[in-house]
């Protein structure tokens, strides 16, 4: 029984990395194709062509794409900001792109930090996100309560120097779960949102609220419970004077007692992780 | 035109020549190693070459420094007749007389203050001096044909803000009316004027005292007349429509000039496409009373343009970058908080940062983290500042190693709350070592240099809106923060007359870690945490960022400010404490929701 229930997970948790994959494939194909010129819509519907080609046809949400200070939601004050505009990309500006496709009826959610040409400033926050993907997964497993764990990360940032721009997300977020969601027809979005995922968030929502537990990883009190078993989507996101960096990946929180097998990030071969790697072994 | 021999009087260690040139014989001195990038240093009204004698010094270290007393003053000889003699195209002629003698082979950079600079803008636009200038350093001196169409875009289209302008500098203009008068600027000048003058240039221009004026004053006034007679009326009336320079351009422009208008460039970029800006707080006579600056403005771009490296690709891009680049600025507490956040505003500004704090490890990396985003060079130094010899000591290395500070940002400041009878003496030592001592010691230390240097400087306190909003809960840390605010007011008023400004700012509730290192008296350690705790989930859900602070900070460094109340709530109080102090006496006594 035991083993049919790890075979049944072990196959539930490939179909995630397949389509987390698959989005960050996405992510490096456009990335590669960025020039001084395009625009941050141009950009979002590279993504979006890039990922419906391969059969992507729901979304958590749509993709994203922010150039310049946006990567750092400078002057942010309403949600509506967060959609592309036709800022357009210059030689050394940063940029993110943030895209969270639905695939085989798997959820990914992921960011992606690169800039155009050479940005000292952007290298360093980039590398500087490896101290807190690391800070994350540990004190996950220590089974800190998230709320602590948010503010963990955020004095990690002060510390370095940077500002916490996750702050800026709905409801302030540092992660959110993800999870599967039913294919149908015909898969509407609200405001960038699919209406499926859309749906399974409330529902968590609902059944958290009343056992005392969020979906959405907050600074807030609603946020402060140990970390419940599922998939995160984990996106600590730096700014650093108009030049912002994240990486957005899921973490699989399970209810095992071994402290390996509680908390692990469901693939460590994605950009960042190599980027690290290959920094370290240079 | 025939070139003499060098000989050895006049200038500390300049060789002098004489260069002869229709029909004028010009005296030339020059200074430094000839290997070396020529500098040619062109004088102003009514001044001789000695008025660069501070900066040639300076330069010389580095340059063949050259200079010239411009025909008709210093020991130059003057034209017969003298009218028509100062035309710009025979002033070209002279210019171009003394670099075929001093500099031959290689262009030569040029830098002019006053008339020099009027004069040498004429030299960076003729065509026929291409290729024997490299670059050109302007200062309180426009072009008269850039002047001239100034005037003409100002009158033919005038909005109330152009006319204002041109307003403003028709005001400032009154001795150029004066100098077309016949005669009488001569006589003044060979009389009362001229014995008065050195006086008046220390009392209002506070220029120091010592070999300058020299003592061709007068003959030099009187016949610089005639600069502004040749050409003023000619050039202003009919400007050239062509006068472009074919040099990079670096300008540097006084902020207190009582004769030249800031507006006078904003539209150079037109004129000077590579265009590096600058300015100075000080008064007209920048060669006298800023020389340092000076040296090291020139000395950078004379760097970027023999080097070939255009010198606005330096990456300092933030405001007032033409104010603090390449300024040395020391800022206290720079580890965190708001001490960080000023130490990158003044990179990102191109200032040169010395990040001081107890915590070596973030002052490191403020340092590391200002180079990234624009200063020039970055240091770190670990020093408790309520330790008066290890500021002492630090003051001495900075002196030795950076240089004289040219802002200090007395940031670093501790918390303490807690009831008046909950706070022991021992709370009360610590927090007036660090709060208040920590600001006298920099005020003092790094202050006396900044004095004794005598070219200006600025002086940032960090104090609190709790200086001005007394609270129940703070009483130590309001003393200490009340003391500041006074330091702060007394000493602007006792550095007023040196150039040097003092602003106390006050930032009120800031998101900084001073919560979480705050003391609380009176309370066991597991309720301070708490309340730590507490209380930085409150500054955090306020979260007025320390970067807000910085641009208050620098805006108040740029303006001199006296005081500087920086979130709404801080200011709110501060108007509160001027008009109804009562409301601020009742609002001390509230508990605090901790």
């Amino acid at each position: 029984m035991p083993t049919a229930v790890r075979t049944e997970s072990d196959a539930r948790l490939s179909g995630f990395r397949e389509v987390q994959r698959l989005a960050y494939e996405c992510a490096e194909a456009v990335a590669a194709q960025l020039k001084p010129g395009v625009t941050e819509r141009e950009t979002a519907r590279m993504q979006r062509e890039w990922l419906r080609e391969r059969g992507v046809r729901d979304w958590f949400h749509l993709p994203f794409a922010w150039f310049g200070d946006r990567t750092a939601f400078v002057n942010f004050r309403i949600p509506l900001q967060f959609f592309p505009t036709n800022r357009r990309l210059e030689a050394g500006m940063p940029f993110i792109l943030d895209m969270a496709p639905v695939y085989k009826g798997f959820t990914a959610d992921i960011g992606y930090s690169g800039c155009l040409g050479l940005n000292p400033v952007h290298d360093r926050l980039l590398a500087d996100l490896e101290a807190h993907r690391e800070l994350i997964l540990r004190e996950v497993r220590e089974r800190r309560p998230l709320r602590e764990i948010y503010e963990d990360v955020d004095r990690l940032m002060v510390r370095q120097g940077y500002a916490n721009r996750h702050r800026a997300y709905p409801f302030g977020v540092i992660a959110h779960k993800v999870d599967q969601v039913k294919e149908r027809r015909w898969s509407p979005n609200v405001f960038g949102f699919g209406t499926q995922s859309l749906k399974g968030l409330a529902s968590d929502a609902l059944h958290g609220h009343r056992d005392g537990w969020s979906p959405l990883w907050s600074p807030y009190k609603f946020s402060d419970h140990p970390p419940r078993p599922g998939l995160w989507a984990v996106e600590p996101h730096l700014g650093f004077r108009g030049t912002g960096a994240k990486f957005e990946e899921i973490l699989v929180v399970t209810d095992s007692k071994d402290p390996e097998q509680s908390a692990f990030w469901l693939d460590d071969d994605l950009p960042h992780v190599r980027r690290w790697a290959e920094e370290k072994a240079a | 035109m025939s070139v003499g021999e060098p000989t050895g009087n006049g200038m500390a260690g300049a060789r002098e020549r004489w260069v002869r040139t229709g029909g004028i014989e010009l005296c030339v001195a020059e200074l430094g190693d000839v290997e070396q990038p020529t500098v040619v240093l062109v004088h102003g009204y009514p001044d001789s070459k000695e008025v660069w004698s501070e900066v040639a010094v300076r330069l010389a270290e580095r340059f063949h420094v050259v200079l010239y007393d411009v025909r008709g003053h210093g020991r130059s000889t003057a034209p017969a007749p003298l009218r028509g003699g100062f035309t710009l195209e025979k002033l070209t002629d002279d210019f171009l007389a003394v670099v075929d003698a001093v500099s031959p082979d290689r262009p030569v950079h040029l830098v002019g203050h006053d008339w020099g600079s009027v004069q040498a803008w004429e030299f960076a636009t003729v065509k026929r001096t291409e290729g024997k200038i490299a670059s050109f350093t302007s200062m309180s001196g426009p072009s008269l044909d850039h002047f001239g169409h100034w005037i003409k875009t100002r009158m033919t289209r005038p909005t109330p803000r152009r006319v204002g302008q041109l307003l403003g500098q028709g005001a400032k203009s009154w001795y150029v009316y004066m100098l077309h008068t016949p005669v009488l600027p001569e006589l003044a000048w060979r009389g009362p004027l001229g014995k008065r003058w050195p006086k008046i240039l220390e009392r209002v221009e506070k220029v120091p005292s010592g070999d300058y004026p020299t003592s061709s004053l007068p003959q030099d006034a009187a016949h610089g007349a005639w600069l502004y007679r040749d050409n003023v009326r000619a050039r202003l009336r009919r400007p050239r429509a062509d006068a472009y320079a074919h040099v990079p351009v670096q300008l540097i422009t006084p902020t207190g000039d009582a004769f030249l208008s800031e507006r006078l460039y904003d539209e150079l970029e037109l004129w000077a496409p590579q265009l590096v800006r600058h300015t100075l707080p000080a008064k007209h006579w920048v060669p006298r009373t800023r020389p340092d600056r000076l040296a090291a403005w020139i000395t950078e771009f004379i760097t970027a343009n023999e080097d070939g490296v255009a010198a606005q690709d330096a990456v300092a891009t933030g405001p007032y970058a033409d104010r603090f680049g390449g300024q040395l600025v020391l800022v206290t507490g720079a580890a965190s908080g708001i001490g960080r956040a000023t130490a990158f505003a003044f990179a990102e500004a191109g200032a040169r940062i010395v990040a001081v704090d107890r915590d070596a490890e973030g002052a490191a990396r403020t340092a590391d983290m200002s180079r990234l985003i624009g200063a020039p060079q970055a240091w770190a130094e670990t020093v408790d500042v309520s330790d008066e010899q290890a500021m002492e000591k630090l003051a001495e290395k900075v002196a030795a190693e950076y240089g004289i500070v040219d802002v200090l940002v007395n940031n670093a400041g501790i918390g303490l709350s807690g009831s008046f009878f909950d706070t022991t003496s021992e709370d009360w030592k610590k927090v007036l070592d660090v709060n208040l001592w920590g600001v006298i010691h920099g005020c003092r230390i790094f202050g006396k240099q900044m004095a004794d240097r005598g070219q200006g400087g600025h002086i940032v306190n960090t104090a609190s809106a709790a200086a001005y909003q007394p609270s129940k809960a703070l009483p130590a840390y309001s003393t200490t923060k009340a003391a500041v605010l006074m330091l702060s007011e007394c000493l602007r008023a006792e550095l007023a007359g040196q150039g040097i400004g003092v602003s106390a700012i006050c930032p009120g509730f800031v998101n900084t870690n001073i919560t979480s290192t705050a003391r609380f008296a009176g309370v066991d350690e597991t309720e301070e945490k708490r309340r730590q705790k507490k209380s930085a989930r409150l500054y955090g859900l306020r979260n007025y960022p320390p970067e807000k602070v910085a641009t208050a900070i620098l805006r108040a460094v740029v303006k001199n400010q006296a005081v500087v109340p920086v979130t709404p709530e801080a200011r709110g109080a501060h108007l509160m404490s001027r008009f109804t102090p009562r409301t601020l006496r009742a609002i001390a006594r509230l508990e605090p929701p901790l």
